[in-house]
C-alpha cells in the first residue's frame, strides 16, 4: 500500500472544454486540506479542440516537480484515449470515459481500468446540452474525489472560492461533483483503490498556490511599475493581462490611472515605448517571450549604450524561431545576457519559484534605474504559467530606489552636469528628467558615441574611455544583483536556476538516498557574484543544470570563470517539458561514474 | 524687440552648430522651428525634442538646447515619444523625422503613433532620398523619378499626408523648408494642438536630390508647390489689427486666445474639418503633379493619448511609493489563491 498524499493524476481532456475549471478546483482542494500539491498544465498553441493534458502532483514532502508517468490517468478524450494509457505506471489506473470506444484486448495488462459513463451521470444535472459538456469535466472530481477521500465539504467551499458570487454556476457545478460522487460510492466501492489523499490541517495556511505570471505582475504593480507596454505573446500575455486586471482595481482612483499600459503594434515599439517612458522617468516595463525578445534587441542596445533604465520580463518558451510556443525552455538566457550588436552585457535575474517573482517585480526595477540600464528578467512557462505551491509573499516595505537623478536644485548647486562623467567611481553617471526646471538640466541623449557631456563623439579615445567606464559599471551590478542560494551538503556541487530548482530540491534527496551527497547553489542574477566563484572553488566538480540543448549558462561560466569552469559538468534537459528530477538524477550518476 | 512673453531671447531658443551640408533645406526648418516656439512664448524646459535616424534626426541638436532631447532609433521615434509623452504628459514634444525614417523603416510605428493620438508635433523632413547613405531613393520618392546615379524609381511613392489622415491624426499639414511665411504659423499652430500634430515638409536635398530628374530639387518643388491657404497666426498678447476680405479668410480662436487666419486663395472652397475634402484635394493636387501645401485637416477638440487613458494629471514619473497599494491589498488578492 502507497502512503497517503504521494501520487500523481494526470487528466487528459480536450482545449476549450472547460476541463481548466475542473482541474483547478481538484488541485485547489487537495491545496485546501494542507497536502502540498503543483499542477502542470500541457497545452496546444490551438484555442480549441486539440489535446490537453493536466498533472496535479500530491506528494507529502512536498516535491510538485513534474514524473515521467502518472499512478491516475482520467481519459476524457477519445482523440488521445489510446496514448494516454501510455502516461501511466505499470500498477497505475486509467479511468476512461466508457462513451470512448476503443478496442479492449489492445489495452494495456499492466493497468487497471476503470470505465466511467460521465455522459450518463452528467445528463440528470442540466438540461442544458451546452453546459452539461462543460460539467461532465466536474463528474471526474466527483468521481476522484470518492476514491481519493478528499471531503465533500472541501470541494464545495472550493468551488464556492472558485466561483464567488455566480450563484447559478456553483449549483450547477456541485450538482455535478455530487453526481460523481455518488456514481463512484455505488459503483466503485470494490476497486482495490491504493491512492489516498489525507488531510494535513494547516499545513498550506502560509503558502498559496499561485502562477508565475500573475506573481509577477503582483510584483511589477507592489514595485512602482507605471508604465507598461507589450505585444502579446506566449507565454507571457497572461502576466500584462494580471497587472492590468489587478492595477485596475489598485492602482486606480476616480477613474484615474496611475499607471499606462500600451498594446503595442509589435515588440520592436514594446520595447522603444519602455525606453521612451524610463528615460522620461517612469518604471516601464515589457513583456515578452523569445521572438519578442529577437525583436527587441537593437532596442536593447540602445538602453544599454544610452544607459536608460528598461525591464524586459521574458517568459521563455521553446526555441529556435516560433518554436513550440506552449512547451518551457531556458533556451534565451544567451541571447538575454549579450541582447544586441557591439559589447554589450546585460543583467538578467534568475526567479526560481512565484515567490521569487514577486520579489523581483521590485527588484528589476531599482536595478534599472540604479544602474541605468537594461534588465532582463528571464521566467519561463513552466514558471510562469503553471500553479506552484510557494510561501505567501511579504508586503514589500523597501523604499523604491531610483537610482542617481538630479533635481534642479542639485543641478544649480553643481552649476550644471556631465550626464556621463563618473563622478562617484561607480561607472555610473548621473541623470535628469525631462522637464527638470533649470536651464542646465538638459542634455542630448543618443545611441550614437558620445563624450561624458552626451555630446555626439568619433574620438578613439572617448569612444573608449566610455565602453570602459560601461564595464565597471558592469562590476557595480555584481555587487547590487541578488545573491546566489547556497545549501552545503558534499563535495559535489549543483548549480541550478529558474524553474528547475523544483526538480533539483528533490534530486538531491535521492542522490543523497544513493550515497552522492551535494550541496545546492540556485543562481538568481547574472553578473556572477563572488560567491559563485567561491562554489565553484569550493567543490570538486559542479553540475550546471538547465533547460537547453547547448549548455547555455555553461558557455558564459566557460567565459567568465575559465580557470574554474573545467570543473563544472552539464545536466542539459530540452524535450519541452518541465524538468524531473530522474532526469538530474540520471545525468549526475552518469557524471559520477568515473569517482565511483 | 526679441524678448517673448516669458522674457527669452530668440537666442535661448538655439542649439548647437548644425553639421548638415551647407544650404540644406532642413537647416531652414531647424531656424523655423526656433522662431515658432519663441513666438509662441513656450518655455524650452518644458518641450522635449525627439527623433530617429538620418539627417533630418540630427537637427532637434539644432535647436532648444535647454531642452531634453533624444535622437533614438532608426523608425523608433515613434514609439520612443509615446513612452515619454505617457510618463511625463506636461512636456510639449516635438519629433523630427525623415522619410526613410518616416515612410520605411518606420511606416508601422509613425500610424499607430497617429492612430493613438500622442501629442506630438511631427514633423517630417522629407525630401524622397536616403542622403546619409549617399543617395538611394526613399518610399516618397515619386514612380518615375530619377536618382542622382540615373536609377529611376519603379515605385509608387507614398504620400505621407494621405496616410495621416487616413490614420486618424487630427491635424494635417504641408509645407516648404523654403516657405517661412506658411510653415512658421503652422508651426504655431501645431504648438497648440493637443493631439498628433503632422507636418509633411518638403525639404530638396541639395547634395543628391537637386538635379533634373528630381522631383524634389528646388526648381522641381518652386515650380510645382501650390499652396492651399494663405496661412496667419496671432499670438494672443499681440495687438494685431487683421482685416481680411469677407469670405476669403476663417478665422479659427484657440482656447489660449490666439487666433489661426486661413486665407482662402483658391475659389474651391477648403473646410479643413473635413476630412474627405483633405483627401480630395491631395489626389486631385497629384494628379495635376502638384505639391499641395497648407493645412489639410484639423480637429481642433483633439483628445490625446494620455486622456484617453484616463491618466492622473501628475505624471508618471514624478510618482513615487504612493503608487504602492496597501497591505490589505495583498492580503486581499493572496487569498484567491489560496
Amino acid at each position: 500500500m502507497p502512503k497517503a498524499n504521494d501520487f500523481v493524476i494526470t487528466v487528459a481532456t480536450t482545449n476549450g472544454s472547460g476541463s481548466q475549471s475542473s482541474n483547478n478546483i481538484l488541485l485547489r482542494s487537495l491545496f485546501r486540506m494542507g497536502i502540498p500539491v503543483g499542477g502542470k498544465n500541457l497545452f496546444p498553441s490551438n484555442i480549441q479542440g486539440l489535446p490537453t493534458w493536466f498533472t496535479i502532483r500530491v506528494n507529502d514532502d512536498g516535491f510538485t516537480a513534474r514524473k515521467r508517468l502518472a499512478d491516475i490517468v482520467v481519459a476524457m478524450n477519445p482523440q488521445t484515449a489510446v496514448q494516454d494509457f501510455d502516461l501511466v505506471k505499470a500498477g497505475g489506473y486509467v479511468i476512461l470515459n466508457s462513451d470512448i470506444k476503443l478496442d479492449e484486448s489492445k489495452v494495456r495488462g499492466d493497468v487497471q481500468l476503470i470505465k466511467v459513463p460521465f455522459k450518463e451521470i452528467v445528463t440528470p444535472v442540466s438540461d442544458s446540452v451546452k453546459l452539461r459538456k462543460l460539467l461532465i469535466n466536474m463528474v471526474y472530481v466527483g468521481v476522484l474525489g470518492e476514491l481519493l477521500g478528499i471531503p465533500a465539504d472541501v470541494i464545495d467551499a472550493t468551488i464556492d472560492h472558485q466561483f464567488g458570487d455566480k450563484a447559478s454556476v456553483i449549483e450547477s457545478n456541485k450538482k455535478a461533483v455530487a453526481a460523481g460522487r455518488e456514481y463512484a460510492r455505488a459503483n466503485l466501492s470494490d476497486v482495490k483503490f491504493p491512492f489516498r489523499a489525507e488531510s494535513r490541517g494547516t499545513q498550506n495556511k502560509n503558502r498559496v498556490l499561485i502562477d508565475g505570471n500573475t506573481a509577477s505582475a503582483m510584483g511589477l504593480m507592489f514595485g512602482g511599475c507605471t508604465f507598461v507596454s507589450w505585444y502579446p505573446i506566449t507565454p507571457s500575455s497572461s502576466l500584462v493581462e494580471s497587472f492590468i486586471d489587478l492595477a485596475e482595481k489598485y492602482r486606480t482612483r476616480e477613474g484615474r490611472r496611475d499607471f499606462a499600459v500600451v498594446q503595442a503594434e509589435d515588440e520592436l515599439a514594446s520595447i522603444a515605448m519602455v525606453v521612451g517612458a524610463g528615460w522620461a522617468g517612469a518604471r516601464a516595463v515589457t513583456a515578452t517571450s523569445g521572438p519578442g525578445l529577437s525583436l527587441m534587441s537593437e532596442a536593447a542596445g540602445l538602453a544599454y549604450y544610452a544607459e536608460i533604465p528598461a525591464v524586459i520580463w521574458d517568459v521563455q518558451r521553446v526555441g529556435p524561431s516560433t518554436g513550440l510556443p506552449t512547451r518551457t525552455m531556458q533556451g534565451d538566457l544567451l541571447s538575454a545576457y549579450y541582447l544586441s550588436h557591439g559589447d554589450t552585457k546585460h543583467v538578467v535575474l534568475l526567479p526560481s519559484t512565484p515567490a521569487e517573482c514577486f520579489e523581483f517585480g521590485q527588484t528589476a526595477l531599482d536595478l534599472a534605474e540604479e544602474l541605468q540600464t537594461l534588465v532582463i528578467v528571464l521566467s519561463d512557462l513552466d514558471l510562469g504559467m503553471n500553479l506552484h505551491i510557494t510561501d505567501r509573499f511579504a508586503y514589500p516595505t523597501a523604499p523604491f530606489r531610483r537610482g542617481k537623478v538630479l533635481t534642479a536644485e542639485q543641478v544649480e548647486h553643481r552649476g550644471g552636469f556631465a550626464r556621463y562623467k563618473d563622478v562617484d567611481g561607480d561607472g555610473i553617471g548621473y541623470r535628469t528628467l525631462p522637464g527638470t526646471d533649470h536651464p542646465l538640466a538638459a542634455y542630448f541623449t543618443r545611441g550614437t558615441g558620445h563624450d561624458e557631456t552626451s555630446a555626439y563623439s568619433e574620438n578613439p579615445e572617448v569612444y573608449k574611455a566610455n565602453m570602459d567606464r560601461l564595464s565597471r559599471k558592469f562590476a557595480t551590478a555584481k555587487t547590487l544583483v541578488p545573491r546566489p542560494i547556497i545549501e552545503s551538503g558534499g563535495k559535489i556541487g549543483l548549480l541550478t536556476f529558474g524553474s528547475s530548482l523544483e526538480a533539483v530540491r528533490e534530486a538531491r534527496v535521492e542522490l543523497a538516498a544513493s550515497g552522492v551527497k551535494t550541496s545546492q547553489l540556485v543562481l538568481r542574477a547574472l553578473p556572477f557574484t563572488d560567491e559563485v566563484e567561491k562554489f565553484l572553488e569550493n567543490h570538486e566538480r559542479v553540475y550546471v543544470i538547465e533547460q537547453n540543448r547547448d549548455g547555455q549558462m555553461m558557455q558564459i561560466l566557460r567565459a567568465e570563470l575559465p580557470q574554474l569552469a573545467g570543473k563544472c559538468i552539464s545536466v542539459l534537459h530540452y524535450d519541452g517539458l518541465p524538468l524531473d528530477a530522474e532526469t538530474v538524477v540520471e545525468q549526475v550518476r552518469q557524471g559520477e561514474r568515473p569517482w565511483m | 524687440m526679441d524678448v517673448n512673453r516669458i522674457g527669452l531671447k530668440k537666442t535661448d531658443y538655439m542649439g548647437s552648430k548644425s553639421t548638415l551640408c551647407t544650404g540644406c533645406g532642413h537647416d531652414s526648418i531647424t531656424s523655423h522651428i526656433i522662431t515658432a516656439f519663441h513666438q509662441s512664448s513656450v518655455d524650452p524646459i518644458q518641450v522635449t525634442k525627439l527623433s530617429g535616424i538620418g539627417c533630418s534626426s540630427k537637427t532637434p541638436a539644432y535647436f532648444l538646447n535647454r531642452a531634453h532631447g533624444f535622437n533614438s532609433l532608426h523608425g523608433r521615434m515613434a514609439p520612443i515619444a509615446t513612452g515619454v509623452h505617457l510618463a511625463n504628459r506636461r512636456q510639449i514634444l516635438i519629433g523630427v523625422s525623415g522619410d526613410g525614417d518616416t515612410a520605411s523603416i518606420g511606416l508601422g510605428s509613425f500610424a499607430h503613433l497617429l492612430r493613438r493620438n500622442v501629442p506630438i508635433i511631427y514633423i517630417c523632413e522629407n525630401n524622397g532620398v536616403y542622403g546619409l547613405t549617399k543617395g538611394q531613393f526613399s518610399a516618397t520618392a515619386e514612380s518615375g523619378s530619377r536618382a542622382k546615379s540615373g536609377a529611376v524609381n519603379p515605385y509608387h511613392g507614398i504620400d505621407l499626408c494621405t496616410v495621416a489622415i487616413e490614420m486618424g491624426c487630427e491635424f494635417v499639414a504641408r509645407s516648404f523648408s523654403g516657405d517661412a511665411r506658411q510653415l512658421v504659423p503652422l508651426l504655431n499652430l501645431a504648438i497648440r494642438h493637443e493631439g498628433s500634430a503632422f507636418i509633411d515638409v518638403i525639404s530638396p536635398c541639395i547634395t543628391f536630390a537637386n538635379h533634373e530628374g528630381s522631383t524634389r530639387s528646388f526648381e522641381a518643388v518652386r515650380s510645382h508647390n501650390v499652396h492651399l491657404q494663405e496661412l496667419g497666426f496671432i499670438q494672443p498678447q499681440q495687438e494685431i489689427k487683421v482685416d481680411y476680405p469677407e469670405g476669403e479668410t476663417q478665422v479659427i480662436d484657440l482656447p489660449d486666445g490666439s487666433h489661426f487666419v486661413l486665407r482662402k486663395l483658391l475659389a474651391a472652397e477648403h473646410d479643413v474639418t473635413r476630412r474627405d475634402l483633405a483627401l480630395q484635394r491631395l489626389e486631385e493636387a497629384k494628379s495635376r503633379g502638384e505639391f499641395l501645401t497648407g493645412l489639410f485637416y484639423w480637429n481642433k477638440d483633439s483628445v490625446p493619448l494620455s486622456e484617453r487613458l484616463n491618466l492622473i494629471d501628475h505624471p508618471l514619473a514624478l510618482l513615487g511609493e504612493e503608487t504602492r497599494p496597501p497591505r490589505a491589498a495583498l492580503d486581499e488578492i493572496l487569498s484567491r489563491f489560496e
